[in-house]
């Protein structure tokens, strides 16, 4: 595969860093992949931009931050304003249509999903918001296979919130399943 | 796959190397960006039978661990700018009663409480000059997690040889990145125990006695053998005294103990330096970027290499002086205003050709600033 690199982006306690950890380690320990995973917040434990940055690669990282992602995940508009920017032309931009409007074009796809008004209707508990989009994200771009991801799940998440965790998970799976029967994509096969 | 590859933070690689190292006793008063250092070894230390203790601040976590280490067990504090600064005091006394220690600083912008999310590599001259008088200290660093591992547990064997406090200078970069690393199994590596006396208990035992290799064996306080400690010039029973005689051969035996070894205690890596034209010098995570310029300038026929330093002191002038010869340029990437970049100048035989790429505003340097700068030096424009 060619290196990755992602940006997940959003306001702090929304979880962004705990899904770019479970994908950087299901890339590694699951996939045999190299993977690095680094994040900048703010001193507060809430609130307060959060970024966290992922790269895929089967080659050595050594520079372990993101200049220009390939696949940006933005939670909030503010996220959305300061990050739009900086994605790779080609690349890939998954928003929220609960929090984001759309403000301007970029050079790049632009996948917009109610994925707040899916997980209220399904499971009814915003917390997992951030494991429904790592699954929808892995959808739409098969950066790692579903089971690996499921397997950190098991092992990172405590016990009483697993369930629903997995839940998210594979329903941010199907959602993304629809979207690319709907639209054909570069994006579902991974890379040979 | 091998059970032991695993993927953690940089904080959690360093508990990992203290533990494979021995490390049996842990005081310390938690802070970014450090702060997962304690909190996993509040809870693996009890596993294993030994001690963790949250302090009321950083002068008692350095004072407890210096205590600790005098009874026979492996010990360290993990801390950051702020933290480092009011141990200073401790460290010297750990210097001056050449008690063995592992002091983690892991960096963060200052100076006072500065960027406490924020990576910065300004502390390397504390890390040197930080406790006063005529003193000398090992500091180690490194770039990546698997390195971290090894310089946390070689920070543990240097203490033990040589009885002294080992500073290990990381970044929050480091600190906070998760990557792969594959943990040894025990034996793997070399894991050196204290040196204890042969000296039976009921005969006199001097503890500040040098043996003839240079190393004083110890004995475990409130053990067999009552002896005296203090941070006042001493003689080798431990005890005050202002003899000047006493006073120039402990401060000579302090320095000269690690600056006459510094090339055997130096410790660096090197990346396409043979036919480089221009050589890049770096160490913690800047070094990570200067690799990764290194290896984009190479894809362009670019003769560029990294000489990566892990020891930062004592200084490894002589490799460097070496390593420098017959190079265009020599650009040190760091991030602070030149704390190793002038030590470069002074050793080299041209200081002229030495330059700095570096940035001390929280943002971690790039591979393009340094070729920026490295364009700009080289009469390129930017």
């Amino acid at each position: 595969m060619n290196t990755k690199r992602i940006v997940f982006s959003g306001s702090g306690g929304q979880g962004v860093i705990t899904a770019a950890i479970i994908l950087a380690e299901a890339a590694v320990i699951y996939e045999g992949l190299n993977s690095l995973q680094t994040q900048s917040y703010g001193p507060e434990a809430r609130g307060g931009a959060t970024r966290a940055d992922v790269i895929i690669s089967d080659e050595p990282i050594h520079y372990p931050k993101v200049i220009n992602p390939d696949i940006l995940v933005c939670l909030t508009q503010e996220a959305y304003n300061k990050y739009s920017g900086i994605i790779r032309p080609g690349g890939l931009l998954l928003t929220d249509s609960h929090y984001i409007k759309q403000e301007w074009k970029i050079d790049a796809r632009h996948v917009e999903l109610g994925m707040y008004k899916a997980i209220m209707s399904k499971i009814g508990k915003p917390i997992v918001l951030n494991i429904y989009m790592l699954g929808t994200m892995l959808g739409l771009t098969g950066l790692v296979s579903a089971e690996s991801s499921m397997r950190v799940l098991e092992t990172k998440i405590p016990v009483d919130f697993l369930e629903i965790n997995k839940r998210a998970l594979e329903i941010g799976l199907q959602l993304a399943d629809s979207h690319n029967q709907k639209h054909v994509s570069s994006y579902t096969q991974p890379e040979a | 796959m091998r059970a032991n590859v695993r993927f953690m933070q940089g904080n959690e690689a360093i508990v990992e190397g203290a533990l494979y190292a021995g490390l049996h006793f842990y005081a310390g008063y938690p802070i970014t960006p450090s702060t997962e250092i304690a909190e996993i070894l509040s809870e693996r230390l009890p596993m294993i039978g030994g001690k963790f203790v949250q302090m009321e601040d950083e002068i008692a976590s350095m004072c407890a661990i210096i205590g600790a280490s005098l009874t026979g067990f492996k010990v360290m504090t993990a801390t950051s700018g702020p933290g480092f600064s009011l141990m200073q005091e401790a460290i010297g006394y750990a210097i001056m009663t050449e008690v063995p220690s592992v002091v983690v600083n892991v960096q963060r912008g200052g100076p006072g409480t500065g960027l406490p999310t924020s990576v910065a590599q300004g502390d390397v001259m504390q890390a040197r000059w930080g406790t006063h008088g005529d003193h000398s200290i090992i500091a180690l660093t490194a770039s990546n997690l698997q390195d971290a591992f090894y310089v946390t547990v070689d920070a543990f064997n240097l203490a033990e040889t040589f009885r002294t406090p080992v500073i290990l200078l990381f970044d929050e970069v480091l600190a906070h990145m998760r990557e792969k690393i594959v943990i040894p199994q025990p034996g793997d590596i070399e894991v050196v125990e204290r040196l204890r006396t042969s000296v039976p208990e009921g005969t006199n035992y001097h503890p500040y006695l040098v043996r003839e290799d240079g190393r004083l064996p110890m004995s475990d306080f409130g053990g067999k053998h009552r002896y005296n400690v203090t941070g006042l010039v001493h003689d080798m029973w431990g005890f005050p005294s202002s003899d000047p005689k006493v006073a120039y051969d402990l401060i000579h035996h302090l320095v000269d103990k690690l600056e006459h070894r510094a090339d055997v205690i130096a410790r660096y890596k090197e990346h396409y330096t043979k036919d480089a034209e221009v050589l890049l010098i770096s160490y913690g995570s800047s070094a990570r970027s200067a690799l990764q310029m290194v290896e984009d300038r190479r894809k362009r026929g670019g003769k560029v290499g990294l000489l990566e330093l892990q020891s930062l002191w004592p200084f490894p002038g002589k490799t460097v002086r070496k390593k420098c010869v017959g190079r265009s340029h020599v650009l040190v990437v760091e991030m602070n205003m030149g704390q190793i970049c002038q030590e470069v100048k002074k050793v080299v035989s041209e200081p002229e050709q030495v330059f700095l790429a570096n940035r001390f505003d929280g943002v971690l340097i790039s591979p393009t600033d340094i070729l920026q700068q490295l364009n700009m030096i080289q009469g390129k424009g930017v």
